[in-house]
């Protein structure tokens, strides 16, 4: 029950008003609001140009828009998606709220470093924008040379620019987190004490820091390049482009990682949670987030198996890519012992974990295809790629994080969302994804090239299905949309433990005051430890 | 206070090492005049590696910080290392089986 | 706990509980920074190590375009003024501040030398036409394209150094600022201690830079 009182008391969204207070704020919780605001926005532009990709491979001849543009709306498809929506995500969000509360902290390390990075995002958002309001760009979000740096006469450098800024904001965040973890952790948090979303993000954050580097001097050489000739991947100077694919790839295949694992951390958090159970092997599981870190460093190769890199390399590339999957499986498999003699809810989360573990194993799976050298030359730059990285960064990542705001937004915001919407809404996106993803391993496998709009009637029959599906899905992400700002005003008043988790963070009032303890917790408990901890709401389930 | 401010080290240790990396740099431009073949890019690097340790160990206080200080250092180089030869790993076998174009 | 009560100071800011907390975690956050710089400069690099492979001569030759001794002068210098800045860290410990700012102003000095000398150096190539460009050309040369390219690199990676060193620039002057306001103590010098790890950090790569462009198969005497 919330009493008069309780609604009446200061947290650290009342605490203070006004534009500056938000634009000018250190609370790490204010901050992670503006990067929901700002993310969404620009998953919305994303879904804008999937939406009109989805709508041209209706017909085979396309005709709604010429190749230059369609060349245009996937790269800008994947650039918005990739750089401003899935890497800032999780970990700026669900990250910058939780993490310091989790561990027992006031705020991160770094306050003000963190709302730079909010700024930077911003920024960099801008330059994009400004290139793709201004022409576009049609290089493909990977801008492979020599295509970007001699070819194009589209908006490269504004594009790059603003990568190159966003690109910090990730580099800071990760530094951020990294100290705040070794640092700032209250008495007792043991490091085997800390949830399993904290290790993810912490992993996360080793890859932000020790990959992003090497995209922002990649770009910096390709702005060289464009604008100097300076030669360095020109064949005709002695150049390599292959070099700048090995340079591009050294972070953008652990970017993946960046993408997928605090996903991982989500629905460790959320398995345990709605079976109300501790994870299964939760040292496995801590350990697995820090080998993916470490492996996914290790098989950039496996997208230049098509390129002039060497057999030699493409082995041992392919090699290590089956590797990298192990440490995947095995949280897999314990996510999955964790459900086995669980108290199991169906509570939204659930839902969207559930989604999750089927449909990142099903992606998972596929990157095992792909990693074989010989499957590779034949699925290579086709859908069924596509498919492969969609089941993962959408099926995996974005349900991941679906599940999570619905988890975390009574802690957030101190409103409970409507359950029956949200149950129907995590339907019909998993079903929207289903039938937008699954056709596309099917043309992929016949032979349909990615990043072409006209095709041959043959596969008309499956571009259907998935654009029938986008359709569903679009309506899937727009009713959360509503009905979370519905709950801002109308949404039950949340308690300050709705769902029985353990957790630092749900110790606090919904929603947590401005420095999120009033005093510092002393942690004596394991991690998941549910004994005596009661859910003050019974949730329908 | 913490391990960092506790040492300070003397101003004839710091001397000291400014003159080996001097001593150093002197040393290392007068060799690459001498005719060691494929070796002195090795010599060089060396030489290079010491001056780097010396103002690592000296002059960033490494000699006197944590362990997690020391990991995060050789983690960056470590990483340094996996980008320079897992690349190299591609171009400097090239040719060897005989595909063309790899 | 700082929560609303007594205004947080600039050793002791509310996030953190301990003066020693806030000072580990400076630290820690400017090494892993200077992380992000090791694989920012990582890939030029590779860039080099690749390109020196496939072309020794030319970049042999390239290289030897340069003047060996103007470039160990400057490395000189800048070793200077990492001694000056590790001199100067060391004044701060000891609650010096009179010795700390000179020593700042020392390294200022120093560093911006060293700028000068490269500003000098640019010039040089910029008349001789080993800017790359149209107007490209390297005698001796059989291939200017791969020639080209070692200019490239030689114009980034010290290009990237230099506008490292103008940013260290700048933070002295902040530091020397500060100094002078007292704002520093035994008790409380963090500033100047990760700017010092910076500045050394950026000496770093310069003792790189040096061997690999200036002294690449000098004995061949081209």
């Amino acid at each position: 029950m919330i009493t008069a009182a309780e609604q009446e008391r200061e947290h650290y969204l009342n605490e203070s008003y006004g534009i500056k207070s938000w634009l000018l704020t250190k609370d790490h919780k204010r901050i992670a609001l503006l990067y929901l605001a700002t993310v969404t926005l620009f998953f919305f532009i994303g879904g804008a140009f999937a939406t009109m990709i989805r709508i041209e491979l209706l017909t085979p001849q396309g005709g709604l828009v010429s190749s230059e543009t369609y060349n245009k709306l996937f790269t800008m498809h994947g650039i918005t998606m990739i750089f401003f929506f899935l890497i800032p995500s999780i970990p700026a969000t669900l990250g910058n709220f939780f993490l310091p509360m989790m561990i027992g902290a006031r705020d991160l390390a770094f306050p003000r470093v963190n709302l730079l990075s909010w700024y930077l995002l911003v920024i960099g958002g801008l330059f994009a924008l400004f290139a793709m309001l201004a022409g576009g760009v049609d290089t493909g979000w990977t801008f492979y040379t020599p295509y970007s740096t001699t070819y194009s006469n589209t908006w490269v450098i504004a594009t790059a620019i603003g990568i190159f800024i966003a690109g910090f904001s990730s580099i800071l965040t990760g530094l951020n987190f990294i100290v705040t973890v070794h640092r700032m952790r209250a008495p007792g948090m043991t490091w085997f004490r800390l949830p399993l979303f904290v290790w993810s993000n912490y992993a996360t954050a080793l890859i932000q820091v020790l990959g992003t580097p090497v995209l922002a001097v990649t770009i910096v050489l390709v702005f060289c390049e464009r604008f100097f000739h300076i030669g360095i991947f020109d064949p005709a100077l002695g150049g390599d482009p292959v070099l700048f694919q090995h340079l591009f790839w050294f972070y953008s295949h652990p970017a993946v990682y960046i993408m997928v694992l605090p996903a991982m951390g989500v629905i460790s958090e959320l398995v345990s949670v709605f079976s109300r159970k501790t994870v299964f092997g939760y040292k496995f599981v801590a350990f697995s987030s820090m080998a993916i870190a470490v492996l996914g460093f290790l098989v950039w190769g496996h997208h230049l198996f098509v390129s002039t890199q060497s057999v030699y390399a493409g082995l041992v590339f392919s090699f290590l890519s089956y590797f990298v999957a192990i440490p995947s499986a095995i949280k897999v498999f314990n996510w999955t012992a964790t459900l086995y003699k669980g108290s199991i809810s169906y509570a939204t989360p659930m839902l969207y974990t559930f989604g999750f573990i089927g449909l990142f194993t099903i992606g998972g799976l596929t990157g095992l295809f792909v990693a074989s050298l010989g499957i590779d030359v034949h699925v290579t730059d086709t859908y069924f790629v596509i498919a492969h990285f969609h089941y993962i960064m959408v099926g995996g990542t974005i349900m991941a994080y679906l599940g999570g705001l619905h988890y975390w937004w009574p802690k957030m915001t101190g409103r409970m969302y409507p359950e029956l919407w949200a149950r129907l809404s995590a339907l019909v996106i998993f079903l929207g994804f289903n039938l937008t993803f699954f056709p596309q391993f099917i043309l992929g496998y016949l032979g349909m090239p990615r990043r072409y709009h006209t095709y041959s009637s043959e596969f008309q029959v499956l571009h259907v299905l998935s654009t029938a599906g986008a359709s569903v899905l679009a309506v899937g992400y727009l009713m959360p949309m509503i009905y979370f700002i519905w709950s801002l005003r109308y949404g039950k008043l949340a308690p300050a433990n709705p769902w029985g988790a353990s957790g630092l963070e749900w110790k606090t009032p919904s929603p947590p005051p401005l420095h999120n303890f009033d005093e510092t917790p002393i942690v004596t408990q394991e991690a998941y430890d549910y004994r005596g901890v009661i859910g003050e709401e019974v949730e329908v389930g | 206070m913490s391990g960092q401010n506790q040492h300070v080290d003397s101003a004839t240790t710091y001397f000291l090492v400014f003159l080996a990396l001097i001593s150093l740099t002197v040393i290392t431009t007068a060799v690459a005049y001498v005719d060691l073949g494929d070796f002195s890019v090795v010599v060089a690097l060396a030489i290079a590696t010491c001056k780097m340790l010396l103002v690592a160990l000296f002059f960033m206080h490494v000699r006197h910080s944590t362990r997690l200080m020391r990991l995060v250092m050789v983690g960056g180089l470590l990483w340094l290392g996996i980008l320079i030869f897992l690349t190299l790993g591609d171009f400097a076998t090239r040719g060897l089986v005989g595909v063309p174009g790899r | 706990m700082a929560s609303d009560s007594a205004a947080e100071t600039l050793a002791l800011r509310e996030q953190f509980d301990t003066e020693a907390q806030q000072k580990d975690a400076s630290t820690l956050g400017m090494w892993i920074f200077l992380i992000t710089e090791v694989m920012f400069f990582g890939g030029l690099f590779l860039a080099y190590t690749v390109y020196r492979r496939w072309y020794p001569a030319e970049f042999a030759i390239a290289s030897s375009s340069l003047n060996a001794v103007i470039g160990a002068a400057n490395t000189v210098i800048l070793l200077c003024s990492s001694f000056t800045m590790v001199m100067a860290v060391r004044a701060a410990q000891l609650g010096k501040r009179d010795a700390l700012i000179w020593f700042l102003i020392l390294t200022l000095i120093l560093g911006a030398a060293f700028l000068g000398v490269k500003a000098y150096e640019w010039n040089e190539k910029f008349q001789e036409h080993h800017v790359p460009g149209p107007t490209f050309h390297l005698e001796n040369a059989v291939r200017q394209g791969p020639a080209q390219i070692y200019f490239s690199l030689y114009f980034a990676m010290t290009g990237l150094h230099a506008l490292h060193m103008v940013v260290g620039v700048c933070l002295l002057t902040f530091l020397i600022i500060e100094a002078r306001r007292n704002r520093f103590s035994a008790a409380y010098m963090t500033p100047v201690d990760i700017i010092g790890l910076y500045w050394h950090f950026v000496d770093i790569i310069w003792i790189f830079l040096f061997p690999l462009l200036y002294l690449i198969d000098r004995h061949l005497g081209k």
